[in-house]
């Protein structure tokens, strides 16, 4: 693999850019790997990867049925942030923000991260009580985090609506400055060239249709290419988890299937140098400016079980008030696309990475609104989970028995009710 | 936009309607296993197919009705009421 850097741009552009070599190769499938991942998204090719580097396991494969990234990890509104209230959760995404900091440079691949600063405004003094209890947890685990006035928020994004009759008048905010957003094809693109790179098989267009056992223990997987034998076998196919997990005898999980719409708007001039986010009764918003200049925006999810990867048309109706209800300035900018990708909803909206009742056989999933900013630390920890055979300090709590052993971890405090998280 | 056919009002619009997840689930006795009870309330089988779900008709007549739709195609099929009892009465 050729490295990228200043000067092989130079070189290829004087020599009209026929000097590049493909990203990662395109093999066909050996009879046998150490482990097998289920899922080429960002989160298969993030274990993959660190499966390699951290842990020097190289004969693996990432077997996945359409192409890279093609599922949550294109779909979704890009944003990075580590401001959790659940203190474990808190940890864990700030292990991912911190591997996103030196992401670009360890893929030697441009994630075009970009620390941009989240606000989340806050629009009753209840409200500010639960951010400024956000806030401690945080600064408690060692995250930085500030609470800001209406002034402080009114200076940095002027163009909000801040009027007396406001729908949502803006109290304040909390600021979390190093969190931001990040190209998202290109963590799928960075992760699996420097998967590739160690050596790692990466299957595209490879349908799972089975997954083999014997006496209780995972041997491997069942595909449109033919059998495939595995040591280990982990799962990360976010979306598609029951469906998949079922093929290993697994006939229930804690996760319901639920469609996220998200939105892009024509491209504009600059209007936003941050991401914006709000969540209140009734109404959950969250928006940033693309590179290209286009608003990329989302709320809720469209509260009926699903697998169509369609929106519907009632969540544009309220996502569209909701964009209005802080910036009016959108009213007549004119949306570009629309879409909707599957989410796993867990019964707690929180992840789950554990062993399962299959021996070997390991599962990443329930990623709820979550998993892009997840992508680098999920890979490192199911990578060190698949390969020790054990959950890490950072991982057990999300095991999968966590709901029989009354171990929730409840962000929002709103029950085993998946469309609620 | 879901359509679904209320059986009181007639044909609504799903913006209509509350959601309220698999209608298949069965409740154990109170005094059940942890095991029994942590499948009802937690453990789903969430089919990509034909799924019973109830939705309540929130903002119409207000009756829990048990709906049949695929979850990947979100064809409806039947929709009754919740309570059997509601069905008979109105016969």
């Amino acid at each position: 693999m050729s490295q990228y850097s200043v000067w092989s741009v130079l070189r290829e552009g004087l020599r009209g850019q026929t000097g590049w070599d493909r990203a990662w190769r395109d093999p066909e499938p050996k009879p046998e790997y150490d482990v097998v991942i289920v899922g080429g998204g960002g989160h298969g090719l993030a274990t993959a990867y660190y499966l390699a580097k951290n842990h020097g396991i190289t004969n693996v494969a990432v077997v996945e049925k359409g192409w890279l990234g093609g599922g949550n990890t294109g779909r979704n509104t890009t944003i990075v942030r580590s401001n959790y209230s659940q203190p474990v959760s808190t940890q864990f995404y700030e292990h991912s923000l911190k591997l996103w900091e030196n992401l670009s440079h360890d893929l030697n691949y441009n994630v075009m991260f970009s620390q941009r600063g989240q606000l989340g405004l806050f629009h009753t003094p209840a409200a500010r009580d639960a951010a400024a209890k956000r806030a401690n947890t945080m600064m408690a685990c060692g995250i930085e985090a500030s609470l800001l006035s209406r002034e402080q928020v009114m200076k940095m994004v002027p163009h909000l609506d801040y009027s007396e009759n406001a729908r949502f008048p803006i109290l304040g905010a909390m600021l979390q400055k190093r969190a931001g957003t990040a190209r998202h094809d290109a963590v799928a693109w960075g992760f699996a060239r420097g998967a590739d790179n160690y050596g790692v098989d990466i299957l595209q267009q490879t349908e799972v249709t089975g997954i083999l056992r014997e006496g209780g223990k995972v041997t491997g997987v069942e595909t449109s290419k033919g059998t495939i034998r595995a040591k280990k076998v982990g799962v990360a196919v976010a979306g598609s988890t029951g469906h998949v997990m079922r093929m290993a005898g697994i006939e229930r999980l804690p996760i319901e299937s639920h469609k996220l719409q998200a939105f892009v708007s024509e491209p504009l001039k600059p209007l936003l140098d941050c991401v914006i986010g709000y969540a209140a009764p009734g109404a959950h918003f969250y928006i940033s400016q693309s590179d290209k200049g286009g608003m990329v925006f989302g709320g809720d999810l469209d509260f009926y079980n699903s697998y169509a990867q369609r929106g519907n048309l009632p969540i544009v109706q309220d996502v569209a008030e909701c964009a209005m209800a802080i910036l009016p300035c959108l009213g007549r900018v004119k949306l570009l696309r629309h879409w909707a990708g599957i989410m796993d909803m867990s019964m707690d909206g929180t992840h789950i990475m554990s062993k399962t009742p299959v021996d070997k056989l390991y599962l990443n999933a329930g990623w709820c609104y979550g998993g892009f900013k997840a992508t680098p630390a999920s890979g490192w920890h199911f990578a060190d989970l698949i390969a020790n055979d054990r959950p890490d300090d950072l991982t057990a709590a999300f095991s999968l028995d966590r709901f029989e052993r009354g171990h929730t971890i409840d962000e929002k405090g709103m029950g085993p009710t998946p469309k609620l998280h | 936009m879901i359509r679904i056919k209320c059986p009181f009002c007639g044909e609504r619009d799903h913006s209509e309607f509350s959601y309220g997840g698999d209608a298949t689930v069965e409740y154990p006795a109170l005094d059940a296993s942890v095991e029994e009870w942590n499948k009802a309330v937690y453990q789903r089988a969430n089919p990509r197919g034909p799924h019973r779900e109830y939705w309540h008709h929130l903002n119409g007549c207000r009756s829990w009705l048990i709906v049949e739709r695929d979850t990947l195609t979100h064809e409806v099929g039947t929709a009754e009421f919740a309570h059997p009892g509601l069905t008979e009465a109105l016969k």
